[in-house]
Formats: C-alpha cells, sequence, structure tokens
C-alpha cells in the first residue's frame, strides 16, 4: 500500500467534512493576525452579529504599519505619524480587546513579525493546521505545520467557524541531496529552488522541502525556505518534524509542558512522509551546485548566481518571458550582460519575515564586523524581527557591530520588505534586500529590489556593489 | 455576495505575465480598514504617472498615456483579460475588492495564482482559466476590433464570442453553486455546525495541547 505523504497525513487529520466536487472543510488549530488584512473581518463579525468560534485559537500582533526607530516607538501609537496606519494599529488593538483575543501589542516586548513571533513563542506548533491574512504564512510548514496564506474573507471565515473551505493540493517534493558549501544559505537553497521551477512551479502543490542539506538546517534556515514557498506559487511550504523542530520549540511560552509535552512530542515524530508516500512531482538539487544568488529582475524567478551576469533577453525564446525580461531590464535598469558584482548599491535591507531572526543577524554581523558601510550606500537598516530577536542580539553584541559598521539598528516590524511604514526605498536606488519580493515597487515607488542573504546583503554593504560573500569568508577566516 | 449570473462586456487586454497584488493594488492604499473604494486605485503604480496616496483627490493626478487602461476604447470594460500567473504575490484581498471596484466582472487568464484565484469567488468576481493558445488569439482579436466585447455565461459555463462562436470553460461545481445564488461562505459552513463541533471534541482528545494553552 502507498504510504502517506506529511501533507497527506495534516490533511487527514484535520478534515471534518468533504463534498462531493472535492471541496472539504478543514479544521484550522490556529489562526495568526495582523492589522492589515484583519479589520474588514473583524466588521464582518460584528455586522452579522457573530463571535469567534475559538477565541484561544487566534493569536495577533501589528506589524506592516509599525514604525521602526526608536524615538517613535517609544512615544506608542502616537508614534505612528500616519494617521490611517495609526487607526489601523488602534483597530487591531480595539478588535482583540473587544472579541478577547490574545494580543502581543506594538509596544509588548515579544512584539514583532508575525511569522517570526508565532513560532518563537510557541503559538506554532507541529501537526497544526495555521492561517494568516498573509501569504507568507508559509513559513511556519517549518514546523511541521500546514500553514499557508488566505485572504480577508477567509479570516472572517476561520473566525466564525474554525474551519477553512479547501481543495486538496497536490503533493510536491522538492529534494535537496548532500551539503552546501560555506557562506550558501537558507535564502541561496529557496532562490535557486525558485529560479529552477519558476515563481508558478508550485502553483497547486503543497511543497516539502526534505534532503540532507534541509535536514542539516537550523530552524531559522527551515523558516527562510518555507517562508518563500510561495514565491514559487506553493501556499504552504513543509519540512518534516525531526529532533531539531523538537529541540527549538521545548519550553516556549505557549508549548506544552511536562508530561503534555512527552505526549505531544511522540505523536510530533509521526510527522514525516512515509518511505513510500506518492508524490505527483519530484525537483531534484544538488546542494554542492548552488552558488549565492542575486535577483536581477522584478520576479523572484529573475535570480542568477553571483558569479553569473545579467541575462539577455532576446536569447529567450518563449515570447511572454523575453518581454517580461525587457520589461523587467528596464524597470530595473540593467543591461544585459552586466557582471552581477558589478551591480551598485544605494541601499541594505536586513530584515523581514524571510530573514530577520538571530541565526541571519549573527551571519550578517560575522561579515560587517571591522569594516565600514561604503561611501555610495545612503541607506543600511537592521531590522530583527521581534523584540525577543532584538534582545538577544542586543545581549550578543550584534547591535554594537553593526552600528560600529555604520548600519542603523532599529526596532521590529515588516519596515522596508513591503514599505507601508516610513521606510521606503527611493525611486530609481538599488536595493540588496534578505526580504521575499523584488516586484516593482514593492520596497518603495520605483525602487529597484535585489534578493540576497543577510551574509550577501552586509558583504554588498561593505563593498558598495555585489560580491561573493565567500571570497570574504575566505579573508576572515585568514 | 452579488449574484453572478451572465456578464456582457468590453475586454481590456493587460499584455503582461506575472502581474503580482503590488502591482493591482499597492501597499499604501492597505491602511484602509474599508472593504471598498480601491477602484481609483487599481494598477495604480501604472495608471498614473506618480505615487499615489490614500486620501488624495486622483482626478488631478497625470495619467499614463501609454497603460492600456487609459485608453478611450477600453472605457467601462467588465473583463479583464490576462496573462499566466496573473494575481501572484500577496493574500491582499484589496486585490480583487479594487478589480471590483473598478467595475471588472471576469477575468481570463491561461493560469492564476492561488490565493488570488480564491479571493476572487468570495468577491462575485469569476477567474476564468483557458488554454494559453485561446487566450492568445483572444488578445489578437481584442487588439485588431475595437468595443471587443464578450458574454460569459455562468449557468452553461461558455463565453461568447462576438462571431456568434462559444468557448467552454470549467469551473467547481461548489463555486458556481455559491456566485449564482451571491451565497455567504459563513452561512453555509454553518450549516454543518454539528459536524464541526464533533471534529473538535474527538481532536481535543488525541490534540490536547493545541487547546487553550496561553503563554
Amino acid at each position: 500500500m502507498t504510504g502517506k505523504t506529511l501533507y497527506d497525513k495534516l490533511w487527514d487529520s484535520h478534515l471534518v467534512t468533504q463534498r462531493d466536487d472535492g471541496t472539504a472543510l478543514i479544521y484550522i488549530d490556529r489562526q495568526l493576525i495582523h492589522e492589515v488584512t484583519s479589520p474588514q473581518a473583524f466588521e464582518g463579525l460584528r455586522m452579522a452579529g457573530r463571535r469567534p468560534w475559538r477565541a484561544d485559537a487566534n493569536f495577533a500582533t501589528p506589524d506592516h504599519n509599525i514604525p521602526t526607530t526608536r524615538n517613535e516607538r517609544a512615544e506608542g501609537l502616537e508614534g505612528i505619524r500616519d494617521p490611517i496606519s495609526r487607526i489601523q494599529v488602534k483597530t487591531l488593538d480595539e478588535n482583540c480587546h473587544d472579541f478577547g483575543i490574545f494580543e502581543l501589542d506594538m509596544n509588548d516586548e515579544r512584539q514583532g513579525i508575525v511569522h517570526v513571533v508565532g513560532p518563537e513563542q510557541g503559538a506554532t506548533l507541529p501537526g497544526m493546521t495555521i492561517v494568516c491574512g498573509d501569504s507568507h504564512t508559509s513559513t511556519h510548514g517549518a514546523l511541521g505545520a500546514l500553514a499557508h496564506g488566505i485572504g480577508t474573507s477567509e479570516v472572517e471565515h476561520v473566525m466564525a467557524t474554525q474551519c477553512l473551505l479547501q481543495k486538496k493540493m497536490k503533493n510536491m517534493l522538492i529534494r535537496v541531496d548532500g551539503r552546501l558549501n560555506p557562506g550558501v544559505t537558507a535564502k541561496d537553497i529557496v532562490l535557486a529552488i525558485i529560479g529552477e521551477i519558476g515563481t508558478a512551479g508550485g502553483t497547486g502543490y503543497t511543497m516539502e522541502f526534505g534532503g540532507e542539506a534541509i535536514r542539516s538546517l537550523s530552524m531559522e534556515g527551515r523558516m527562510t525556505v518555507c517562508n518563500m514557498a510561495i514565491e514559487a506559487g506553493a501556499r504552504a511550504g513543509l519540512i518534516a518534524v525531526d529532533e531539531t523542530t523538537l529541540d527549538y520549540i521545548k519550553g516556549r511560552p505557549f508549548a506544552p509542558k511536562g508530561e503534555m509535552w512527552e505526549r505531544a512530542a511522540a505523536a510530533w515524530r509521526a510527522l514525516v512522509s512515509d518511505e513510500n508516500a506518492h508524490f505527483d512531482r519530484v525537483v531534484v538539487i544538488d546542494a554542492a551546485d548552488i552558488i549565492p544568488q542575486v535577483t536581477w529582475g522584478t520576479s523572484p524567478e529573475m535570480v542568477a548566481p553571483i558569479t553569473g551576469e545579467v541575462p539577455d533577453p532576446e536569447q529567450e525564446s518563449n515570447p511572454s518571458r523575453r518581454e517580461n525580461m525587457r520589461q523587467a531590464l528596464k524597470y530595473m535598469g540593467l543591461q544585459p550582460g552586466m557582471k552581477m558584482t558589478d551591480i551598485k548599491l544605494d541601499c541594505i535591507f536586513i530584515g523581514s519575515c524571510t530573514n530577520s531572526r538571530i541565526e541571519d543577524l549573527r551571519a550578517a554581523a560575522a561579515v560587517v564586523k571591522g569594516h565600514k558601510v561604503a561611501a555610495n550606500v545612503e541607506m543600511a537598516l537592521v531590522v530583527p524581527g521581534s523584540g525577543l530577536v532584538k534582545k538577544q542580539a542586543e545581549a550578543e553584541g550584534l547591535d554594537k557591530i553593526f552600528v560600529e559598521a555604520g548600519l542603523e539598528w532599529r526596532e521590529p516590524g515588516c519596515s522596508m520588505c513591503l514599505a507601508m511604514n516610513a521606510d521606503q526605498l527611493g525611486a530609481g536606488k538599488h536595493c540588496a534586500s534578505t526580504s521575499n519580493r523584488n516586484f516593482e515597487g514593492r520596497q518603495g515607488f520605483g525602487g529597484r529590489t535585489h534578493l540576497v542573504s543577510p551574509a550577501m546583503a552586509a558583504a554588498a554593504a561593505i563593498n558598495g556593489h555585489f560580491v561573493d560573500v565567500r571570497d570574504m569568508l575566505l579573508t576572515l577566516d585568514r | 455576495m452579488r449574484k453572478f449570473e451572465k456578464q456582457s462586456g468590453l475586454v481590456m487586454p493587460l499584455n503582461r505575465a506575472n502581474v503580482d497584488t503590488d502591482f493591482i493594488i499597492p501597499k499604501q492604499f492597505l491602511k484602509s480598514i474599508k472593504r471598498s473604494g480601491f477602484g481609483v486605485n487599481l494598477f495604480d503604480e501604472h495608471r498614473y504617472l506618480d505615487k499615489g496616496e490614500p486620501g488624495r483627490d486622483n482626478s488631478q493626478r497625470p495619467l499614463n498615456p501609454d497603460f492600456v487602461m487609459n485608453q478611450p476604447r477600453y472605457q467601462g470594460a467588465s473583463v479583464l483579460l490576462a496573462r499566466e500567473n496573473f494575481g501572484c504575490g500577496s493574500s491582499r484581498e484589496h486585490a480583487p475588492w479594487a478589480l471590483d471596484d473598478y467595475g471588472f466582472r471576469v477575468i481570463i487568464a491561461p493560469s492564476f495564482a492561488d490565493i488570488f484565484f480564491n479571493n476572487c469567488f468570495k468577491n462575485g468576481i469569476l477567474p476564468i482559466v483557458l488554454d494559453e493558445k485561446i487566450v492568445d488569439r483572444l488578445f489578437g482579436e481584442v487588439e485588431e476590433q475595437e468595443g471587443y466585447a464578450l458574454t460569459v455565461d455562468l449557468e452553461a459555463q461558455q463565453i461568447l464570442l462576438p462571431g456568434g462562436e462559444s468557448i467552454p470553460f470549467e469551473v467547481d461545481a461548489f463555486r458556481k453553486y455559491c456566485l449564482l445564488n451571491g451565497l455567504d461562505d459563513i452561512g453555509l459552513t454553518l450549516q454543518d455546525a454539528d459536524k464541526i463541533k464533533a471534529f473538535e471534541q474527538q481532536w481535543r482528545g488525541v490534540s490536547p495541547w493545541y487547546f487553550g494553552v496561553q503563554g
């Protein structure tokens, strides 16, 4: 008999009922909430006179609109200068209060990006189904949870019914065999995967990541990989539970304790795909072939190794793709054939739900330590993913390393990943960013984003243009 | 939700692959706590030449004459013809809200991103997946014939072309039923409240660690 994939197991254990056309009701264990996609859902509940089905399944924190300078934060809500943003954050506080929902508000020490805070608090647990009105909810799949982004109507639906209407996806396995070379990170793995299968390659699939290179990653690295599953088109990414997962969760505030922990851990160890499970598509990548990645275009699939060049659209045979490449190069102000290392940077952004965890900050700090940000870099931000990441980084002295090198050390939030707050990339400016999307205007009107790992962003900061961080690490070793 | 029965309308072609939700509605408009009023900022960064901000009088802003939406022949369009992977990127439902508020009721493309596709149905918009060759042909016809309009018959699952030819399309039975009847998902799901409660009780027994723990 064919075994089950991890996705099959999670789906089957949460199936409430299924209709004739395959549409199913899936029970949801956890809903994460932030200020941008929830106000209309709460309003919908009010209009219909409904209450949350299970208030304790919800967990909220504001992140998208939050200012990241210390002075603004010290003022609380009043520190949000934009009145529309302020109302949105205040509305979240009021809604959580009115509906009895747990919230880490903007000045709680534990506040941060919802996809950093959820796992950090143990609000994300293996075997759960998790939703959030944010596409990067795929992050939580790193803990062996079935997690994906939903729209606001679905946020309201889950609040009211504790269920999601879904059709089962197909199963995809991305196996990354072997070991990564030094200086190559989780971010490079996932960018290389997207470069290989394309930004719609995972559409209609749940994407499980496996293989030695994935197993060897820390939880932070695994979250980086699953975070960007959506950039490959897959709503949900997954990584099997192992001792790394359990070690990470044990002792976190929302995690079970004592005898309950032992029972839970025993159940969670079964959250792996069976040996003989069937995947509808399997992609195999050799970790040793992965070189640090840099995006050159306006879609995460427009990516090249740092040793490569900006491609020539005229060499592309598919007319739609060729036109897309032309549009992207025009927007980015780049010429075909240009070396990736010749791209100059005006801005550096280290942060976002992809790369703002402690390991990311350690990797960036190791590269900038003892150096100075290049003169042509006008702005260099380091934005920790949560108040607790910030605290940990400060305890390790990372903040001092960044500040001495000339980078700004900020307060936690989504910041310039999507630039809903005041942290915005200027028109025509090139940014080395550890975030997840290089779409037109994403980091600011007319801004030009290059997606990279934290180590690569740090190396770009001190050189003023992209460099192969592996070369720098060789120098550091000496 | 508004019922979707038959929709006849002018077609606007958006000849660009991987149109993302930031393209459809930029982030600064997501600060609103309302569901309405996003239509004037649909495709904002391409439709206008300057940077849009919430609360600005958009009638005073310079229009981008090169953007298809600003061409007189496409004014009043309610059918959007698009390329592959339309609606990729964020889960923002503001994207279908903006399309709907502007007046689009149907989107035709060779493929859609999953979250966006789902969000359309929640807002009375019908996204239709057609074979890339047919989409190519429609792009050609729309650009050739000014005033090119289609009729989309959801009940019959047919698109009627101006020449009288009709093209069939697929749609999930449940989604079709909800659109045709303008049904609210929550009300329908709550008809299964007993099943949800029974599941929840069983699940709480199996996995008590997911219930009632507060940090």
